[in-house]
């Protein structure tokens, strides 16, 4: 069978979207499935020459989805260049409410406005119903549910950092304000609510996977390396902790290791076919070394979750595979909840904690020119690594973003599911659906750095083997 | 009746910040009975929003509209838009709103010709800044003409 390169088309405006093309064979089989995700990597070249003061700012300019993790993950390099390892309680604890409100508004969102109508209405519904318009219409509470506990988690963004865009709250060294009394006092009234519904939803995606687990296990599922942050003492650490590799039975590869020096562990491979880098575990090399994070990941990597509901959670997720890892991508939206109702008790926690009202708020240390900031970002690690020179200036910045690191999974995800579900040489509703809720499971950024007003489609192309296009289906 | 207006883009990719620009202009001229947002892209907390008001303009960049850009009033009913975008349309929007919140605004789609969007960088294109100015002066117009009517 001959080879063909796959071009990927310039991209004018829209950046974020999807385009999948699935090769045949002679046979008429497939060979080969690619999910193309246009990355645009100027974004490094563009914060060099500026001031390091400036990057936690900067960096928000890079994703309308999750501005606040690169705020944090910046914030935390810079917390390096200006030498303090340890910031005040009042600042860690304010840039802790900061991220569980970002996780908290995330989850939330993905659950009950990209997940909901798939588990509510099945894969084949029309998709003009399996929409969160039609979750409106059919579950209203439940879309109300939706709607609310984002509304919660952005007002915490809006107390933490200032305000729900571009956000100024984590500098150099610490933050710029700590949580009033009546901030405080607001959040607390709707705590119990919203852990109420964080419950719900778990019930939800959990009674779901379990329903449905003879069909999931089968669907875009395949075993991998899972890698996260956990803190010293093996527990979840969303914030802050050193990094874990895991392989697919739960060994560790790599354990407790400083991330400042992660670039010895973890290498970037370049591929003709994707602007987007395939980032591995270096003692594994590319074949075999590639890896998952994001949700399944951390609850995978981690010994426990250090809140008492989460970790029943836990270890219930965990039962099903009688303690192993589990690597059933779609178990990706039931570890999604768990890691909701983590962040509501982890919001619940620090609201009742009188440091949030302290006025010591920043540090300074001895200047360093080289740092590494990482945090659990929503969807996965994510990575901010700068070199500053003697005038202040960013000469070097290098980020590994969440999505980029789940691209090889996403790829094995959507090759598996058009392996089982292509029939013929042609794309049908059915295979189309399949793919865009693979895809969906990682919670992919395919809208980082620009939106596009009602332009965000997935592209699906079939492909024979001298190359000709069979099929071609855009879901928007 | 109060006025929404809701400007979104990402001011840090040249000409798609037209519509945080957009809400600004109109947040300096402090206009009575307008109050203004900005944001990234549109979000489904935002039916919340919107269902307050009375008016809502949703100000974005475009890529193709008529030159300078286009106003048109937005249909409530529209259906969603989105494979995986954490965005939603602004049309979903409307809809979101009045089946979760029962009310929905008269709403309008300000849409700004842009031309400059492969790049970062804080800045508007000349011919952006054109048309963003071109768009400011028709919406004190046709917010005076709202009143007066």
């Amino acid at each position: 069978m001959g080879t063909r390169k796959i071009v990927i088309e310039p991209v004018t405006r829209v950046e974020g979207h999807g385009k999948v093309t699935i090769l045949l064979d002679e046979a008429g089989q497939v060979s080969q499935a690619r999910l193309h995700i246009v990355e645009f990597r100027g974004f490094e070249r563009f914060i060099q020459g500026r001031p390091y003061w400036e990057i936690p700012v900067l960096v928000q300019r890079l994703c309308g989805i999750c501005p606040v993790s690169h705020h944090l993950a910046a914030a935390k390099a810079m917390d390096g260049i200006v030498g303090v390892d340890r910031l005040t309680p009042t600042a860690e604890k304010m840039r802790r409410l900061m991220h569980y409100g970002q996780m908290f508004q995330s989850h939330a969102l993905h659950f009950f406005h990209l997940v909901s109508p798939d588990l509510l209405f099945g894969f084949d519904a029309d998709p003009l119903e399996r929409n969160v318009i039609g979750v409106a219409r059919k579950y209203p509470e439940l879309a109300v549910q939706g709607v609310m506990m984002r509304k919660y988690g952005q007002e915490i963004i809006k107390a933490t950092a200032g305000k729900k865009i571009h956000g100024t709250g984590a500098i150099p060294g610490g933050i710029n304000k700590n949580l009033s009394i009546a901030e405080r006092d607001g959040f607390l009234k709707e705590i119990d609510q919203m852990l109420a519904w964080c419950r719900t939803s778990l019930t939800i995606a959990r009674d779901y996977t379990l329903e449905h687990l003879d069909e999931l296990a089968d669907f875009g599922s395949f075993d991998s390396n899972h890698v996260s942050l956990v803190r010293a003492d093996g527990a979840m650490d969303l914030y802050h902790g050193n990094l874990r590799a895991i392989d697919k039975d739960g060994n560790r590869i790599f354990d407790q290791v400083d991330y400042q020096g992660y670039f010895k562990y973890i290498a970037e491979e370049v591929k003709p076919w994707s602007y987007m880098k395939f980032p591995f575990i270096s003692s594994l090399g590319p074949e075999t070394g590639w890896y998952r994070v994001g949700p399944l990941a951390r609850i995978n990597a981690c010994d426990f979750i250090d809140t008492p509901e989460a970790e029943v959670a836990r270890k219930d997720f965990l039962s099903v595979t009688d303690g192993q890892p589990n690597n059933i991508t779609m178990a990706y939206h039931w570890a999604r909840m768990v890691e909701l109702l983590h962040a509501g008790e982890k919001i619940r926690e620090l609201l009742h904690d009188p440091d949030l009202q302290g006025g010591d708020l920043v540090l300074k240390g001895e200047r360093r020119g080289e740092s590494v900031g990482l945090i659990e970002a929503p969807r996965g690690t994510l990575f901010h690594h700068y070199k500053v020179d003697e005038n202040d200036q960013v000469t070097m910045a290098n980020l590994i973003v969440s999505t980029t690191n789940n691209n090889t999974p996403m790829n094995r995800a959507v090759e598996g599911v058009a392996r089982k579900y292509l029939s013929g040489a042609e794309i049908t509703e059915g295979l189309l659906n399949r793919v865009e809720v693979a895809i969906r499971a990682y919670d992919p950024c395919l809208s980082c750095a620009t939106h596009a007003m009602g332009r965000m489609p997935l592209v699906v192309e079939l492909h024979d083997a001298a190359g000709r296009t069979l099929d071609r289906r855009v879901r928007d | 009746m109060k006025t929404l207006v809701l400007g979104y883009g990402n001011p840090g990719r040249l000409d798609d910040g037209l519509g945080p620009a957009f809400a600004e202009r109109i947040r300096l001229m402090g206009l009575p009975g307008v109050e203004v947002e900005s944001n990234y892209q549109l979000n489904i907390e935002d039916a919340e929003l919107v269902s307050r008001y009375g008016h809502v303009v949703f100000a974005d960049a475009s890529v193709d509209s008529a030159e300078p850009f286009d106003f048109r009033p937005l249909d409530r009913h529209a259906p969603m838009v989105g494979f995986s975008s954490h965005s939603i349309t602004a049309g979903s929007l409307l809809g979101l709103a009045e089946a979760l919140f029962g009310s929905v605004p008269r709403a309008y789609a300000m849409a700004i010709r842009g031309y400059e969007f492969n790049g970062f960088g804080e800045h508007l294109s000349p011919a952006a800044r054109n048309n963003l100015g071109a768009a400011v002066e028709f919406f004190g117009a046709w917010r005076s003409a709202c009143r007066d009517g």
